[in-house]
């Protein structure tokens, strides 16, 4: 019976990781059926994957012709696919890491970058928790293990716990750099040992929800309303700013990175057209997801070198 | 000699093919073994052995320390086992000795359903429901730590245990029972005089078999132990959070650039989880080889 059993889910499983490697997979036969189709491969950033989504249903639904598939996976996930060749476009919360441009390079192509929208990184903490604002030198020295009680920043007597996304995330990189070291390139700081990391940001918001102790980050277009977000200040007299898509807009919150795409040289003309589409109309898609639309971005760009 | 050479042909044609697939399982676990080993070494080559064997593991910034996944792992599978041993032999014991025959056919494909929950509905349960439960009633600053995921890990080897140690029991022969009874005995002092002794070995590979269950499992122990690659060194280890080996491979294989001294360390902790459950596979087994040979109970 329970041998029965077994081999049944056995069959389950195997059928089902054979149908979805076959969604991975590029569809030979599809572009048998329609010779005039091109079609754009794309994989990379969790971040990015519901936004690069929309962009491309609706692309799909403006051109037919063109058959664009979206994969998460992981900014460094898709930047290795692109220098293996095997996508058009990579999808990155991060820049691609100067080895990777080498090896790109060893392959033959020379990457080229596009800031397709801005993303505001949210701290967030539980409901009740007191506190209202932080400094970028207090996240700092929660996430390194410095202050290890809500007292210490004018809360409650309760322990920290810190929450993180896993180290494979863009947004951990982002987070690390930008805050736990304050930008700068000469500090070696690290996440503090005892910092929880989750698996998603469905982790981080389920612990956030339910523990008073909890001190998370997630994208903005990830936090729920049952979440405290808290506002941030640059510095003890700086003004705390909680982020919005207009607080980023004119650069006053200070934990917002831009999300990329890449291609591998100069991309064919129906993924250049993809891509002028997204930095163009593509943009109203943008703030119904949570993230920052690019027009007014701080530094207003559309590619930057 | 009415038999046809065709039906001889038939017949040796089948069992060579049963014999080819039984060896081959063999040949899987050897190439399986061989892939490890080759993607995993050059890790042993590339890392100095004490930071390899280090406390610090941060992978993206060269720190490569294996100590605390390794001991998380140990720490969670240890509690797990002694959590779900005495809940395990004691529901093997009712189902088998106690539970009248109508309760015995309910209870033993309720049983066999419990292993059948995929792990990731367990873990979801023990991150919404047992860790806060587990936050407050322990005082722990958080609910993601080592204990809850001995708790869901104990409940994930509960159906092995129970399966196993029940065999077990199956195999002590009425006799004994008999004997005990006549003897004088109620049926509790026979049953754990004498009907559990006479198992022991089979009860011992029940928990060998539900540790190497428990060191493997991946998805539930990610989603509820928090994932901190901390020393679980002192008295309170147990209510701080853990990282795993199966946990560290799962969360950062992703992502990792292929070929890249990462990587060759994941595969690294592959093969030291690989090596502990062979191990532990190994121990079970010849348990219960030694009471084959020695013509099954004593």
């Amino acid at each position: 019976m329970a041998r029965a059993m077994r081999v049944v889910l056995a069959v389950v499983l195997v059928t089902a990781v054979l149908a979805l490697a076959q969604c991975g997979a590029p569809r030979p036969t599809d572009a048998v059926e329609q010779p005039a189709a091109v079609s754009i491969q794309q994989k990379g950033s969790d971040t990015l994957v519901n936004l690069a989504l929309a962009w491309a249903e609706e692309y799909m639904h403006l051109h037919p012709e063109v058959r664009i598939s979206v994969t998460g996976g992981g900014s460094g996930t898709g930047i290795a696919a692109l220098i293996n060749g095997t996508v058009d476009i990579a999808n990155a919360s991060r820049e691609m890491k100067p080895e990777e441009v080498e090896e790109a390079r060893k392959n033959g192509y020379t990457p080229k970058e596009y800031t397709v929208a801005w993303d505001a990184i949210a701290v967030v903490v539980h409901p009740s928790n007191p506190v209202d604002g932080l400094t970028l030198q207090q996240v700092s020295d929660i996430y390194t293990g410095k202050i290890t009680n809500w007292r210490q920043v004018g809360g409650e007597n309760r322990p920290i716990v810190l929450l993180s996304r896993e180290s494979n995330s863009g947004t951990y990189v982002y987070f690390l750099e930008h805050v736990v070291r304050l930008g700068n390139p000469k500090s070696d700081a690290l996440f503090s040992p005892d910092t929880l990391l989750m698996p998603s940001s469905e982790g981080i918001s389920a612990e956030v929800r339910q523990n008073p102790n909890a001190i998370g980050y997630d994208g903005l277009g990830y936090v729920t309303p049952d979440q405290k977000t808290l506002a941030i200040a640059r510095d003890a007299d700086g003004p705390f700013v909680l982020p919005s898509a207009e607080t980023v807009n004119d650069g006053s919150y200070p934990i917002a990175r831009p999300l990329y795409m890449y291609t591998a040289g100069e991309p064919a003309p129906h993924v250049r057209a993809y891509l002028d589409w997204i930095l163009g109309d593509g943009q109203r898609l943008v703030a119904g997801l949570g993230f920052v639309p690019l027009r007014q971005s701080p530094t207003g760009g559309s590619t930057t070198p | 000699m009415r038999q046809t050479p065709r039906v001889r042909w038939g017949e040796f044609a089948i069992e060579s093919l049963i014999r080819v697939i039984g060896f081959s399982t063999v040949g899987f676990v050897i190439i399986i073994f061989l892939f490890l080993l080759r993607e995993g070494l050059p890790a042993f080559a590339q890392i100095n052995l004490d930071n390899l064997f280090g406390t610090r593991w941060y992978p993206t910034f060269g720190l490569f320390g294996t100590l605390p996944l390794v001991l998380g792992s140990a720490l969670i599978t240890i509690t797990a086992i002694v959590i779900a041993l005495p809940l395990g032999v004691a529901t093997a014991v009712f189902v088998r000795e106690v539970a009248p025959n109508w309760a015995r056919e309910i209870l033993k494909p309720m049983i066999e359903v419990l292993a059948g929950i995929p792990s990731v509905v367990l873990g979801f349960f023990g991150m919404t429901l047992v860790a806060p439960i587990v936050r407050e009633t322990f005082g722990a600053p958080t609910g993601l730590v080592a204990f809850t995921g001995a708790l869901i890990l104990a409940y994930m080897s509960l159906p092995t245990i129970i399966s196993v140690a029940e065999d077990a029991l199956d195999a002590v022969p009425k006799l004994y029972r008999d004997a005990g009874l006549a003897m004088g005995a109620t049926q509790w002092q026979t049953i754990w005089r004498v009907v559990v002794p006479a198992a022991r070995s089979g009860i011992l590979t029940a928990v060998m078999l539900g540790m190497g269950r428990a060191i493997g499992e991946t998805m539930a122990v990610m989603m509820v132990t928090g994932n901190a690659a901390r020393m679980p060194l002192g008295l309170d280890a147990l209510f701080r959070p853990v990282r795993t080996m199966t946990a560290t491979i799962a969360a950062e294989m992703g992502e990792v650039a292929h070929g890249s001294v990462h990587y060759h360390a994941l595969f690294a902790i592959g093969i030291i989880l690989f090596v502990i459950t062979f191990l532990i596979n190994l121990a079970a087994a010849s348990t219960m080889f030694r009471k084959r040979r020695r013509g099954g109970l004593r």
